[in-house]
């Protein structure tokens, strides 16, 4: 594949994902679980950009980002790098693809081996990928990127894992990925379990990664006000599909899903005199006690705006007034099967 | 005015280990009003878990309760109903427990008990703390899964059949079987999702609402806080900063601690502004700062603040701040006996 090739291809393209875990019994479950069902979506290459990926736990939010990772194959459908598909590379390839894109994992306690100093990770990562010439150019390169995340270098380095706080472990794992100097950064749930106080911090390092640095990252979240706050684009995941995305003001000020809707009126509105007013009484049904059908929305149980057309066929992801795409019969009749579109002749109506 | 259900004073609680004496909680006077919801904020560290621990003697050695009392009045307002939960012993203790106070600790999702079902683990704890028959209790137990949106089902289920969501109701529930007049519960939606957080959140709102029970809601984030509690004490370092009811503290905090910790919370629609981040490590417990505990990081430190630790002083009616930016320290020791009229 020649230069000019490569850089037209998107950054990243996935195409119609599928990943299903055999069911090993229990109580509710005793179907396969499809935890990724039929995803496709591109990232281009021109600019650097933000996608966050939201959606409550169950969604496939987490199994997507592992199989973008290359950490578990696919059980269908492909997710190309450049044009190079991630799961039929050569090693010398997967260790270009695992120097270009970078992972930060949501538990920065579990991310450290203990017996080792927080030097270790990064000055591995010097030696293996060959960064620096000297071991002084590697010190400034370390020194560099810790600067780069907040971090002093005398405070965190020559210490244990244990002696740092969940904020700065997490800031430890950035300036990891910057010295990488990588295209993606791929974060799932990287600010759950720091304090609130620190995840400014780390989301403005994202952003600055984006400005400055050209570093594109998928961002992935249960908490929509901190999406919000990244700006870029979003995707909404249910049930393993995609039910929404768009660019993120579009999807957080005139949401085109009802799943979207209920997500953003689950944030908590920071004000005390804006409190929730009306109770939900859907919410007493956990989603695990749900049915799903490949043959219908995923949100039919739930849906205020439900309609007989949800229950038989699964909905297209369809243009909404506002210019983002939502997978939604209130938008249009195009139906998702065999992994194409096909527009229906029924019109949907609403049920009374 | 009414006495509170529960009154902490000057409470110390220490861990002493080879390093020296951890002091997690360092010197906090509340006054927990009843059927209120009382939140404790702050990053962590800060000490707001050792607190209700320490309120509920749950502290295992090396940690130990230094000094201060915490009165508790779950009869009635009668000061010869009260008890010292720092003097009881554990009998008293034990019989106290569920009946008068209950915990919903951090990850309570993983204290069920994993082979027994969850209506079990319920009516055992009726029938060991009550009078009540086997069946009795069972209808009990059922009809609190109920309240809080679980079905039979889950109620003979085993904890690993159940979601997080789920786990999280079944404690809850469990928490109310004996209508205590405290819930201390600490950080009960962290690790949820948002749909299932407003759940709870909602659940929590109608125990004090349904049962008249009082609780204290310990959470690091602001944003929960502003959507349930009556009143909030913001604790930094061992200490409580800032206290007030919920609609001061957001809009008119006076600890710069407290309004850095609300100027950092990322808000859903609108414009965007870049967040501030509280700069500087948060300190050890092993050796706070002198003074005021936050100079090192406050920007509007003045000398005096490296040297006096600014006491908790009463503003405006139930407003209480501990920063020299709104005192003359001076002035202050010359009636060192000033004391708040108002509870806190």
């Amino acid at each position: 594949m020649t230069t000019s090739q490569t850089l037209s291809q998107p950054l990243l393209a996935v195409q119609d994902m599928r990943m299903v875990f055999e069911a090993t019994g229990g109580m509710f479950s005793r179907h396969n679980v499809v935890a990724v069902d039929g995803i496709s979506f591109q990232m281009h290459a021109e600019k650097p950009t933000l996608l966050t990926i939201v959606g409550e736990s169950g969604s496939g939010k987490t199994t997507l980002a592992r199989s973008l990772l290359g950490l578990r194959r696919p059980s269908s459908g492909s997710i190309r790098f450049r044009g190079q598909d991630l799961y039929a590379m050569s090693r010398a390839e997967l260790h270009d693809y695992r120097k270009a894109v970078q992972p930060v994992f949501q538990d920065p306690y579990a991310t450290y081996n203990p017996f080792y100093r927080i030097d270790r990770v990064l000055t591995m990562l010097v030696d293996k990928f060959n960064l620096a010439d000297s071991k002084l150019a590697g010190q400034k390169l370390i020194e560099e990127a810790l600067h780069a995340v907040d971090l002093r270098p005398h405070d965190v380095l020559g210490r244990y894992p244990h002696q740092l706080s969940g904020g700065e472990r997490q800031r430890v794992m950035l300036a990891r990925t910057y010295l990488m100097k990588p295209r993606l950064i791929i974060a799932d749930e990287p600010i759950s379990m720091i304090d609130a106080a620190l995840r400014a911090l780390f989301l403005n390092i994202l952003l600055d990664f984006r400005d400055k640095q050209d570093i594109s990252c998928i961002f992935i979240t249960h908490n929509l006000a901190t999406a919000y706050y990244l700006g870029g684009e979003i995707m909404v995941m249910c049930r393993g599909r995609v039910i929404e995305r768009g660019d993120m003001d579009a999807v957080v000020n005139t949401p085109g899903h009802p799943y979207t809707q209920l997500l953003l009126e689950a944030v908590p509105s920071n004000n005390p005199r804006r409190r929730w007013t009306e109770k939900r009484a859907g919410l007493s049904i956990d989603t695990s006690e749900l049915k799903f059908s490949p043959n219908a929305c995923v949100f039919v149980s739930r849906c205020p705006h439900v309609m007989d057309i949800c229950h038989q066929h699964r909905p297209a992801l369809m243009r909404t007034p506002d210019g983002q795409e939502a997978a939604c019969f209130l938008h249009g009749n195009q139906v998702f099967q065999d992994q194409t579109t096909i527009t229906l002749e029924e019109k949907p109506t609403v049920k009374n | 005015m009414a006495r509170p259900l529960l009154d902490v004073q000057d409470i110390r609680i220490h861990y002493d280990t080879t390093r020296g004496s951890y002091k997690v909680v360092d010197g906090v006077n509340v006054k927990i009003k009843r059927n209120e919801i009382f939140g404790l904020a702050g990053e962590s560290g800060c000490g707001k878990s050792t607190l209700v621990e320490g309120i509920l003697r749950l502290i295992e050695p090396p940690g130990r309760i230094k000094s201060g009392s915490v009165r508790f009045y779950p009869l009635g307002d009668d000061e010869a109903l009260g008890v010292d939960l720092v003097q009881l012993g554990e009998e008293e203790l034990r019989q106290m427990r569920w009946k008068h106070l209950s915990y919903i600790p951090q990850g309570s999702m993983n204290s069920l008990n994993p082979i027994m079902r969850v209506e079990d683990q319920m009516i055992d704890v009726i029938t060991t703390h009550a009078d009540l028959s086997r069946q009795a209790a069972r209808e009990r137990a059922n009809e609190l899964l109920r309240t809080v949106g679980l079905s039979a089902r889950a109620a003979r289920a085993y904890p690993h059949e159940l979601s997080g969501g789920m786990k999280q109701r079944a404690i809850i529930a469990m928490a109310m079987v004996l209508n205590p007049a405290l819930v201390v519960a600490d950080e009960p939606t962290t690790a949820l999702d948002v749909n299932v957080q407003r759940a709870i959140l909602e659940m929590i709102a109608d125990i004090k609402q349904q049962t008249g029970a009082t609780v204290i809601f310990v959470s690091h984030d602001m944003a929960v806080h502003a959507e349930l509690v009556d009143r909030l004490a913001i604790m930094y370092a061992g200490e409580v900063v800032e206290v007030s009811d919920v609609y001061t503290i957001f809009e008119n905090a006076q600890h710069p601690y407290s309004r850095r910790l609300i100027a950092s919370i990322p808000a859903l629609g609108g414009s965007r502004t870049r967040l501030e981040s509280i700069p500087g490590m948060a300190p050890s417990p092993l050796q706070w700062p002198s003074g005021c505990r936050f100079h090192p990081r406050c920007p509007h430190a003045m000398s005096v603040c490296q040297q006096i630790a600014p006491p908790l002083i009463e503003l405006t009616p139930g407003h209480q701040v501990a920063c020299h930016l709104y005192y003359d320290v001076h002035e202050l020791q010359l009636s060192p006996t000033q004391e708040s009229e108002h509870a806190i």
